[in-house]
């Protein structure tokens, strides 16, 4: 009879124990889905902002055509590969960025493009969103550490085997030269 | 990554219920004094605590906000200052944008407040921004956001909230036993019988409670006070990646000459250098809200191998010769975190150019005294137009523009 009680006691601690695990776990994950959704708003920001700074930079240097364009085409594949996942859109806003420095350094040989107050404006915003970019990829990939751990880490790991949840993918932003945001100097 | 907070929190709460304990024992014996009924100044005690604790938990924040003379501002108002706001929201996870306030006062400081993270205010002075960088702003605000995330602010007003109840307590009492006893020769209740060694012994444990009840109380709540400082520099590291931002703000802030006119006792360990004292002082004065800045500046320039806490853990134990801040268990879980290099912003205040701006604002000022009129320029130029000009129109040297007088 005590035997009994005693292995019940177990079942329900073990039950208890799982439901915890799970709940953790989805906790993580949706800690790491929101932290993504994060990254996508400021990224989606970025396309907003770049057709007004090509304008106002058209503005004032009209002979920089193949600039504007390489930022264009850039910002449209970004866009459009929007649905994909963390590894194929880091390498589209990797180019995305190295594009918008090349944008940013052509716009400094134009002395009155610097003094034009929509144009710093835009810069300030643009400035602002790079960082948000990377505090937010940096919060992001932070979580899915968190989470990964959780995964491969005993005894959650036998959880997260059972309901298979998936490890989650680091956001690595490519760019060849550069890893973070162009750098702009006007003084 | 946020583990620490959980080992922070314990100790808080021994230190708080050690407070609590005190306050309690100060009503305890006043009550035995008073009232020969210890229970009823257990009542006063509580009463008097829970009064307070009320109100600061749902009246601090904007108590604070408006003796602090602070005005919120909107993300047009101060489009760099909520930027940076927003991104170490970002980066440190906080469910809600603070609520942003800005204080009209040369001195440069800030400071938060709120009781969680879900309803926290962020307030810097004008002083800050006009000397702050881009990147010693961040430093700041991500100090800040470090103390709302890590529920400080909450710690200090409950805190803060016992030492005051100590404090009055203890002040009150005093002044009853002093002039209750000049009044009447002795207490009242001294005539009933069964008082002797039993009064006399209770007379000396309040006295020695209400004298040293407050100063304990206050050592405690300076000791969680500089502590939980450390703990926001961590975390401001940790948030932007770059410690150097807030080692150079602290330095810019600690050096600038001006006083914040709208701090007091109350306010002061809210801000993120003590806006009272100079500096200068001991590095192990106990009677201090703030830990030394240099050493502060210290500790975060000594963060070479990287950002993560037990980075900060790491150069916190080298500088303070062996001290730990936080538990092992805590700084054990992260992987390398690396600093990122200093961002080159459009925003950069260097030493000539506030020196500039700081004579043209003498300049402007005795212009406008003597009754010049200015007309500013689409271009950003600024044109000060002498009293006796005659035409309606002048032309912009720098960009050619006419403009209107």
């Amino acid at each position: 009879m005590i035997a009994l009680w005693v292995i019940l006691g177990i079942v329900v601690i073990l039950i208890i124990w799982v439901i915890g695990a799970y709940n953790g776990l989805v906790g993580f994950r949706n800690l790491v889905k929101n932290a993504w959704a994060q990254i996508d708003v400021q990224l989606k920001r970025r396309y907003d902002l770049i057709p007004n700074l090509v304008e106002t930079v058209k503005g004032y240097a009209k002979h920089e055509r193949e600039t504007f364009e390489l930022v264009t085409k850039a910002r449209n594949l970004a866009q459009q590969s929007s649905g994909a996942g963390a590894a194929e859109r880091g390498k589209v806003e990797g180019e995305l960025t190295q594009a918008l420095g090349r944008l940013l350094v052509v716009a400094e040989a134009y002395p009155e493009l610097k003094a034009n107050q929509n144009f710093l404006a835009l810069q300030e915003e643009l400035t602002s969103t790079e960082n948000k970019i990377s505090f937010s990829r940096q919060y992001y990939n932070d979580s899915v550490l968190k989470y990964n751990n959780k995964i491969q880490m005993f005894p959650s790991n036998v959880i997260a085997g059972m309901f298979s949840f998936k490890q989650g993918e680091f956001f690595e932003v490519n760019v060849p030269e550069q890893k973070e945001a162009p750098k702009v100097q006007f003084t | 990554m946020w583990e620490q907070i959980r080992a922070n929190r314990i100790r808080s709460v021994a230190l708080m219920i050690f407070m609590a304990a005190l306050l309690l024992a100060l009503g305890y014996v006043l009550g035995l004094y008073f009232f020969d009924s210890a229970v009823g100044g257990l009542i006063i005690a509580a009463i008097v605590w829970g009064f307070m604790a009320l109100i600061s938990y749902f009246q601090g924040d904007s108590i604070l906000l408006s003796m602090a003379k602070a005005r919120k501002i909107g993300p047009d108002d101060a489009p760099r200052l909520y930027n940076v706001v927003e991104e170490m929201k970002i980066a440190s996870g906080l469910p809600k944008m603070p609520d942003i306030y800005i204080i009209d006062d040369p001195a440069p400081n800030a400071f938060a407040t709120g009781r969680n993270p879900e309803k926290a205010s962020l307030a810097v002075t004008t002083g800050l921004l006009q000397r702050c960088n881009r990147d010693e702003l961040q430093g700041v605000v991500a100090h800040e956001i470090g103390h709302i995330k890590n529920r400080d602010i909450l710690f200090m007003i409950i805190a803060g909230v016992m030492l005051g109840s100590i404090v009055i307590l203890a002040w009150y009492a005093s002044r009853f036993m002093i002039f209750g006893g000049l009044a009447s020769g002795g207490r009242r209740s001294s005539s009933k019988d069964g008082g002797g060694a039993g009064q006399i012994i209770i007379l000396v444990v309040g006295l020695v409670l209400m004298i040293l009840a407050p100063i304990v109380a206050q050592l405690i709540y300076f000791a969680m006070s500089r502590k939980r400082e450390y703990l926001a520099d961590a975390s401001s590291a940790l948030y932007t990646r770059y410690p150097e931002g807030l080692a150079s703000a602290l330095e810019k802030i600690s050096a600038a000459p001006q006083a914040l006119k709208s701090a007091n006792q109350a306010t002061a360990p809210m801000y993120i250098i003590n806006p009272l004292h100079k500096e200068g002082r001991a590095a192990t004065d106990l009677t201090s809200t703030h830990p030394p800045i240099s050493e502060r500046v210290r500790i975060l320039r000594a963060m070479a191998g990287g950002v993560a806490y037990a980075d900060y853990e790491h150069a916190y134990e080298e500088i303070r010769k062996g001290k730990s801040l936080l538990s092992k268990a805590a700084v054990a879980s992260v992987g390398a975190m690396g600093i990122r290099e200093a961002s080159a912003d459009s925003g950069t205040v260097d030493p000539i150019a506030e020196k500039a701006a700081r004579s043209r604002e003498a300049s402007d000022l005795v212009l406008k005294m003597n009754q010049y009129r200015t007309v500013d320029c689409d271009c950003g130029a600024r044109w000060k137009i002498p009293p006796g000009f005659k035409g309606d129109n002048i032309q912009c040297t720098r960009c050619g523009r006419n403009l209107k007088v």
